[in-house]
Parts: structure tokens; sequence; C-alpha cells
């Protein structure tokens, strides 16, 4: 079965892309989710400067999800460079994430990403717990607008937009970023835990972003949303798991979707996996490429 | 979430080394670890040290956390996840057993778990450092080296390689300590096509396979390791480089 996808002028072998946060730190990894069959890989999300990242712990395994608090930890978009050029020399497909604290910043980041070769380059508008980044500029529509534009005027390479879920209404945020190539949603929920023998949050920084099966439905009806209010692509994110999943999230609206918490679920295989899923539900419901799932569900 | 466990004993091993036991229903094997977190403290990775119904961890005091862990006494609570990782497997019949400092704490069971015929050798800065050497013995041949020659042999334990691998024939090398022992370790077994496993250390913060901090050439210590072995040939980065918590590559 051909799984191939053409995605905001890139092409992609097939629809399931490595989510920003998760193996994308370091080249060697990128180049192993590759490997592993992967159409394409985020990296962690890059600032201007290197973050160690909240201290341990930043990660709580719930019964049907994932919770983190990383706190955007990376090298800095200086160091990343010989990471990016690790995955891409390896033949990988590329997409450079990046958050920044305004426009300008944005658009030097995206620029330096295009420099070390990547396909494409995805805008954080969404972290949902570093403070002054992500979200925290991600839920203003004028200020996801303006980052846009300004990313757009920096680079020749598609320009990807990935909003949060923390907000009453998408649509208005979806409206402001069509300005880019495509639009990924979501980032995680803004969330919490608390040990109740230890009276306290598990998490150092208390709020984190909850991932994996458990959010899937908000993801479907986020990528359904944002599909009736705007003709960019859309990249479906949140809890994909099976090859099930991404039939849901291509009938919603997604032409692609991309995969965190499931590498923890079940494994780096997870991408060979979603590839023969897929294929089977394609073969039983009589779809011959991916294309022609999309949007399905909108009747 | 974290399961919360009861101590139920903190014995003193050595002068800054001491080891927590706590019943915990999981299986864990040796080489495997746990993420041990206590409320107020970063959480930390540490090896199983005893794996029986009873388990337990080895740890020496370095920083704040493990001084806090220090501070813990029987009946005092702690928070565990895991046992993570791929541990060792037990295979071969005449295991040499390589250790370095608080490296033991991994191999200890591995020591009482396997079926062979074991030679430990066991390598510490002076005999106050030295611990387990009693529970070793118990099932294996110890032989021990310190660095000020308080105790046994006087320098690394890798002195001890040449003589254990002419008296012992091993079929198969287990070592864990420092990275610099370990490397040497595996070029002496290597160059003699004995096979080695070794435990890797790296920074490490999820503990289950997806935030890349403690990768190593592709390989994930928490998920993938801690325990290597015929990946050490692709990993590069063995002996050469660690990662600071920013992901930034630092020389050993």
């Amino acid at each position: 079965m051909n799984l191939g996808v053409r995605l905001s002028g890139i092409e992609l072998r097939n629809p399931f892309l490595l989510a920003s946060g998760v193996l994308g730190e370091t080249g060697e990894s990128m180049l192993r989710v590759w490997n592993a069959g992967a159409g394409g890989v985020v990296t962690k999300s890059i600032g201007l400067s290197p973050r160690e990242g909240y201290p341990n712990p930043v990660i709580v395994v719930l019964p049907h999800g994932l919770l983190n608090a990383m706190g955007l930890p990376g090298p800095g978009i200086e160091v990343f460079a010989e990471e990016v050029r690790t995955a891409v020399e390896g033949g990988a497909v590329v997409i450079g994430s990046v958050f920044g604290a305004g426009p300008d910043e944005f658009a030097r980041l995206a620029r330096r990403m295009e420099e070390y070769g990547v396909s494409a380059v995805e805008l954080n508008l969404s972290c949902p717990h570093a403070r002054g980044y992500g979200m925290e500029v991600g839920i203003d529509p004028e200020m996801v607008r303006e980052i846009v534009e300004a990313v757009k005027s920096a680079v020749g390479i598609p320009v990807w937009a990935k909003l949060t879920p923390n907000v009453a209404d998408i649509r208005p945020i979806v409206e402001a970023a069509s300005g880019a190539d495509a639009i990924v949603l979501m980032n995680t929920l803004r969330a919490m835990a608390i040990d109740i023998r230890a009276r306290r949050p598990v998490l150092s920084n208390v709020f984190g972003g909850y991932s994996g099966p458990a959010v899937k439905p908000v993801g479907v009806r986020l990528v359904y949303e944002a599909y009736e209010v705007t003709d960019k692509p859309i990249i479906g994110v949140g809890g994909v798991t099976t090859g099930e999943d991404v039939a849901e999230y291509l009938m919603a609206g997604a032409s692609a979707v991309q995969v965190g918490s499931a590498v923890y679920y079940r494994g780096v295989e997870v991408f060979r996996l979603l590839a023969i899923e897929l294929s089977h539900i394609m073969e039983e419901e009589g779809f011959s490429t991916v294309q022609e799932m999309v949007g399905l569900a909108h009747g | 979430m974290h399961r919360c466990v009861k101590i139920e004993d903190v014995r003193r091993e050595a002068r800054d080394v001491v080891s927590i036991l706590f019943r915990d229903p999981c299986i864990a094997l040796p080489g495997q670890f746990y993420m041990v977190w206590l409320p107020g403290h970063e959480e930390v990775p540490m090896s199983v040290s005893f794996t029986g119904m009873q388990k337990g961890i080895t740890v020496r005091a370095v920083g704040p956390t493990t001084r806090a862990l220090h501070s813990l006494e029987a009946d005092d609570r702690l928070w565990i996840r895991g046992p993570y990782g791929r541990g060792y497997s037990i295979r071969g019949s005449r295991p040499l057993v390589v250790a370095g400092g608080t490296g033991i704490a991994s191999l200890a069971p591995l020591v009482e778990e396997h079926p062979g015929d074991v030679l430990t050798l066991l390598g510490a800065r002076t005999s106050e450092d030295l611990f387990f050497v009693e529970r070793l013995r118990a099932s294996s041949g110890v032989w021990v080296s310190t660095d000020d020659g308080s105790e046994g042999h006087a320098g690394p334990v890798t002195d001890l390689l040449e003589r254990a691998v002419e008296e012992h024939e091993p079929d198969i090398v287990y070592t864990c300590g420092p990275e610099a022992m370990m490397v040497k370790v595996y070029a002496f077994a290597s160059e003699r096509d004995i096979a080695v496993e070794a435990s890797l250390e790296r920074y490490m913060k999820c503990g289950i396979g997806i935030c890349d901090s403690c990768s190593v050439s592709g390989y994930r210590v928490c998920r993938d390791g801690p325990v290597f072995s015929d990946e050490l040939t692709e990993i590069y980065e063995f002996g050469r480089f660690r990662r600071d918590p920013s992901g930034r590559r630092v020389p050993i």
C-alpha cells in the first residue's frame, strides 16, 4: 500500500511523523526513529540559549496518559546544528521545532534551522508549562499572526504552526495562524497530578502537559473544528497510538499525524506498526490513498 | 504515579554508602533501576541492589538528593517507579564480574542469581569504601583491589584482569563502574573474544525512553539499556562523551 502524502509542498513516505519533544534532542535518535519508519521527525523545540529544563520529577506515568513538564530543555540553536545535520545527512526528513518569546526570536531561530537543512519549521506556540514561551504567546491571536508572518517572511521553507488546546475557542487562533503552510493541532493539555501521600504536586513545575490515549478525543475535536475554518493542511497530534487512531484523525480533517507518547506505549517500532495497521484499514475500507480519507467525517 | 513504600531497614555499608531496603512486590532483574523520589528533592535513578521480595537500593552520598536519602530510617516512606530498563542477561558458565566503586550495587544481585561459577573483581578507593564483600563471597570468588593498597591489590581493579582471565577462563564479562574502567574492561575482553555486558550511566530524566536525555549514539540508557552488550561496538560515545542536562555533548 502506498501511504505517501504531500504536505505543505513536502513529499512524505507516510503520514506518521515523530512529534516534537520525544526523542528529538540528539541526531542519532532522530535518525533511529527515521530508520524505524517514521515519515518525518520533528525536533525537540529549540530556543536561542541552552536550557537545562526543570528538575526531576518531570514525568508522571498515569493510567491513560503521560503528564510531563520537561521545561523545554535543549542545547540552544547554535549547538543544535550538529544534531540536525546528523539526522539530515543520514537521510531523514527533519522538521525543526523552535520556541521564542516573540516574532524576532522565532524568525532568527527559523532561519538557523533552514540553514541546517530542515524540510520545514514548526513553531511551538503551545508548550503549556514554560513561562514566557509557548502557550503564553500562543493564546493571543494577534501574537500568533505576528509570529507566523515574521517567520514566513524570514524563511523559504514551509512553516507549520503548532497550537495549544488550552483555549476556549480554537477557531480564532487557527484563523490567525492560517498564514502558515500547515496547522499542527494539538500540543498537550495543561494538567497536574498530586501525590496524596506526599501531599504535593508530583511535577517539580507543578503544572505539565497531558498526552497519550486519554487526550485523543480532544485532539480529534480540535482538528475537526480547525478543518471547518482553514484551507491549510492540518497535522493531527494527541494520543495517536494505533492505525485506527490515524484513520480517525484523517477523517476529522488531518492530512498527517504526529506520534509522541506512543513511543512509550509501543516502542520506537510504533511507526512500522502504524504503517501496517493503516494499510489494513485502507484495504478493508476500500481506500487507495491516504488523501482520500482526509475530512471524510465532515460529510 | 509513584508507589509509596515503607522502608524496612537501612544498612550502613561503607563510610558514605547505605542500603535502603523496602518491600515491593514487583519483579526486578539484576541491572534494572528504580526512579526514586523523596518529595521535596530531585527524583533520581538508582540500581536495584537487592532483588528478592525485599528490594533495595544502595546509595553513595554525593549531593543534596543522595544526602537526603541517607537521612532516611526504618519506617520512613520512599516513592519509587519502575523497575525500568534492560538488565544483565544470565549467560555463560564462568562469568567474570568487574566492579568499580558503587558499580557493585547493580552487579551484586547478578552474582547471587547467576548459576555459573562466578569470579568477582571488586575495586574501591580504600578499604573504607569497600562493601558487599561478605555478601559476594557467599556466591562467588572475590578479588579485591584498592587504590591506596589498604586492602587487597594496590592499584586499579583492571590490574587484576590478566590473571583473572588466565586462571578463571571466563566466557562472559559483566562490568559496572566508572566509564574509564569499563572501557578498559571492554577492550581487554574484546581482544580475547569474550562477550561483555556493561551497565552505562547517563543524565536521566524521564526514565521511560521518551525524552532523549540519556541517549548514547542513538541508544536510550533508560530503556535500551542500561546494560549494553553487542551494541557497544556502535556506541562510539562510550568512554568519550556524555551529555549535560541541556543535551550538550561533553567529553568524559
